[in-house]
């Protein structure tokens, strides 16, 4: 089966796989280029769909001399584009036990200290393929507001294009990695409700109804279950 | 930006809104949901299941004469990669109390619990750590947490969604940890959607009644199992992680118990013995099949591996002519095909409109009901709208009703990932809807297991999408990350206390030389290889010009 290529009858365009030229449909992602070029991939390609990172691919476009990023599985191709993937990054990743963290500035400068080298240049934010506002959750970081750093890099999928481009060789995915955990255990408001049911579970308070659906007839379950009131939107 | 052809259909689309939107925000039902007989008259005329082909009876191993998805038969009356009888077993590479095959959420999980209970622990996964369908979920993860809800009728909820076949034991195990997984989740820093008191933020799921779907954005699969992963690189000393690394076949002892597995390194295409007192099957699902042709949402790595590795050993197969069509793939731009458009845009407010603008069915019923009628409504009602170049047909999810419902800036909040995939192709959500077909996501059915994750086999277990009983025939939204989560980590627990009494015997693959014969006893003549490991999607025009090309590992 062949997948994420256009129909046969798109017209065809030139680009170079690691500088081989190869005629591929028009419209077609990066990764559906590779692979009608006859890649079978191992290495580059994961979820397909924008959520992993494991496709970060570098480019360049004729007659123009910058480095561009993207994701293979979400990059339409353009003709003579130059590109290859990076397969594996290097990167620093600390070990540590976020029992034992503070969620503060002091950690970031124990654990990751190359952190305070950036030196605010915005290349990270510029190589993001999630369009994430990378330099500000770095910067953001180095103020100790894990909170922002946080919510800036939700959406960051770790492909890794960050830290390949920084001059300053932080880890930015990683560094994020730890904010949010940080974030997650030790400054998000706790609530209630959540407490109450595992109180209830532990004293086995839940397990009677469930058992006494598990015993029923599949008739007697049935009328109760389309008997059901559903919770207004 | 949708072709001009589509226009008069978009602009009836927004000559509804209004009436719907009245409706929606009235908070009455906004569609009567269907009856048992209408959901059983729609499946049987238009899920893709009952399709003459879509089963046929498989011919080997403990299921023989069983009618099951006819693409999964096929993938099981396959040969191994290997010889048995000239495969040498006396050079043990790794020696270990646990090996989990598969790097998803359900392995990271069984890791993790597995280590704090004291077992060394190797991972070893197909591509990266991480790399699965649990790092694609979008939706959420359900947890009976609210006041007005319990764990029973999480279990009622997701029994009907399932037609009454759910394990009655797994189904329990499921709705009753589920509220410790969230804890559990949050104490190892996942950052969920709250509100100001600090409660999570809960939405409805399709076929559940009361609000239970907890999220994190429309990341939450990410967020979990970018977590899930940080922890299990924080322990190298106990947890070693072998990528690109695929088992392929497991290994047997002479007690007939299972014993670890073999793995093949993708890249040097070297044989690797792993021995394991407790080997944890949880590689996650078939999508990348392409089960009657169809699109998925799965996975590059989801080739169904697992399955054949237990089955080949023994163990039995649930439910496994039962497959999930997610809703709302999407069909339109050609290059997002079949990608998974989260369920939460429907929880969030979207409805799904014909090309006429009408909303025909209840925009939350279980999976496998609504897709059922998107079907219908394609085909045989032909209310659908036909996708420029590719001739496909969809019909609209009307996304901008979710901003008019939740305000200005709900989609970008709520469904940045949706935002950022349709704002690639130049579609602002917020202002046009997207077009949408059910795709190929899940499989409902699977090895058996019980609620301790034991297969019928000695020291075999099974945890995730590759198991089968707790959703019965159709999953709900949101009970998927649940499972890896709940068995995930009670296979880990299982495992790790079992490694602690076992006694391994002499290694053997005498079962991979049964199921070659037993292939020959039903005159099965095939060159398939199996597991598949890989999908190949190279053109048959290029294909043919790989003249040495040997696709090992691809289905043939």
């Amino acid at each position: 089966m062949e997948e994420k290529t256009p129909s046969q009858k798109a017209e065809m365009i030139s680009l170079y796989i690691m500088g081989k030229r190869y005629e591929v449909p028009e419209g077609s992602t990066i990764m559906g280029a590779l692979e009608y070029a006859g890649y079978q991939l191992k290495r580059g390609c994961g979820c397909r769909e924008g959520f992993c990172g494991a496709c970060a691919t570098v480019y360049r476009t004729t007659n123009d001399y910058k480095i561009k990023t993207g994701l293979a599985c979400q990059t339409v191709v353009e003709p003579n584009m130059y590109l290859a993937q990076i397969p594996f990054f290097p990167a620093n990743k600390a070990l540590y036990d976020l029992n034992e963290l503070e969620p503060s500035i002091s950690t970031f400068q124990e654990i990751y200290p190359e952190l305070f080298r950036c030196v605010s240049c915005n290349t990270c934010t510029k190589a993001c393929p999630q369009d994430l506002e990378v330099m500000d959750y770095i910067q953001a970081l180095i103020r100790g507001d894990i909170a922002q750093a946080a919510d800036l890099s939700f959406d960051c999928i770790m492909c890794g294009l960050c830290a390949a481009r920084c001059p300053a060789e932080i880890v930015q995915y990683n560094v994020a990695a730890l904010a949010r955990r940080l974030y997650g255990k030790y400054l998000s408001k706790r609530g209630e409700y959540l407490e109450s049911r595992l109180k209830e579970i532990k004293e086995h308070k839940c397990d009677k109804e469930i058992e006494e659906f598990m015993h029923m007839e599949r008739e007697s379950i049935k009328k109760k279950y389309y008997a059901r009131d559903i919770e207004k939107m | 930006m949708y072709p001009e052809y589509m226009q008069e259909s978009l602009r009836l689309v927004e000559k509804t809104r209004p009436a719907r939107l009245k409706k929606a925000l009235s908070g009455e039902k906004v569609f009567t949901p269907m009856t048992d007989a209408e959901r059983g008259e729609v499946l049987t005329k238009f899920h893709p299941d009952y399709q003459a082909d879509a089963r046929r009876k498989i011919r080997i191993g403990f299921n023989r004469g069983e009618n099951i998805t006819s693409e999964v038969a096929d993938l099981l009356e396959s040969h191994s990669r290997i010889n048995p009888d000239d495969f040498d077993l006396s050079r043990v590479d790794y020696d270990t109390d646990v090996l989990i095959i598969g790097g998803g959420g359900g392995g990271a999980g069984a890791a993790l619990l597995a280590r704090e209970n004291g077992a060394r622990v190797i991972i070893a996964t197909k591509l990266r750590i991480g790399d699965s369908n649990s790092m694609m979920s979008q939706g959420g993860i359900q947890a009976s947490v609210n006041p007005n809800d319990s764990p029973a009728i999480h279990y009622l909820d997701a029994l009907g969604g399932g037609h009454f076949d759910n394990k009655p034991d797994l189904l329990k195990a499921l709705v009753l940890d589920a509220p410790l997984v969230i804890k559990w989740l949050e104490e190892l820093g996942v950052m969920f959607d709250k509100d100001s008191d600090g409660n999570m933020v809960t939405m409805l799921g399709g076929g559940c009644s009361r609000k239970r779907m907890h999220s994190a954005r429309d990341y939450t699969g990410a967020a979990i199992m970018r977590v899930l992963r940080d922890e299990v690189k924080n322990h190298p000393e106990d947890i070693q992680v072998i990528e690109f690394s695929p088992a392929i076949e497991l290994l047997m002892d002479e007690g007939g118990q299972v014993a670890g597995a073999i793995l093949y390194n993708l890249e040097t295409e070297e044989y690797i013995i792993v021995r394991a007192k407790s080997t944890i099957i949880a590689t996650g699902g078939f999508g990348r099949l392409h089960i009657k042709e169809f699109f998925t949402t799965n996975h590059y790595g989801a080739t169904a591996d697992g399955l054949v590795l237990g089955y080949k050993a023994g163990a039995n197969l649930l439910y496994m002519d039962s497959v999930q069509y997610h809703p709302t793939g999407a069909v339109y731009p050609e290059q997002i095909l079949g990608f998974l458009i989260t369920e939460k845009v429907r929880t969030a407010g979207a409805q799904p409109v014909n090309k006429f603008g009408e909303l025909f069915v209840f925009p939350l019923e279980p999976r496998d009901v609504e897709s059922s009628s998107f079907i219908r409504e394609c085909t045989e009602r032909g209310k659908g709208i036909t996708t420029p170049h590719t001739g496909r047909v969809g019909i609209w999810l009307d996304s901008p009703l979710i901003e008019l419902i939740n305000g200005e800036g709900a989609i970008q909040k709520q469904l940045p990932a949706m935002y950022r995939q349709y704002n690639r192709f130049d579609i602002d959500i917020t202002k046009e809807p997207m077009l949408v077909f059910p795709t190929l996501h899940y499989q409902n059915g699977g090895l058996e297991i019980n609620d301790q994750c034991e297969t019928k086999i000695p020291n075999l277990y099974a945890a995730g999408e590759v198991s089968g009983g707790v959703h019965g025939r159709n999953r709900l939204m949101g009970n998927s990350v649940l499972d890896y989560n709940v068995f995930g980590r009670r296979a880990g627990i299982a495992a790790a206390l079992n490694a602690k009494e076992v006694k391994l015997g002499k290694l053997t693959l005498k079962h991979i030389k049964r199921y070659e014969i037993e292939l020959q006893k039903a005159g099965i003549h095939t060159d398939r290889i199996s597991p598949m490991l890989l999908p190949n999607y190279t053109p048959p025009e290029v294909r043919a010009r790989q003249l040495t090309a040997h696709y090992e590992g691809t289905l043939r």
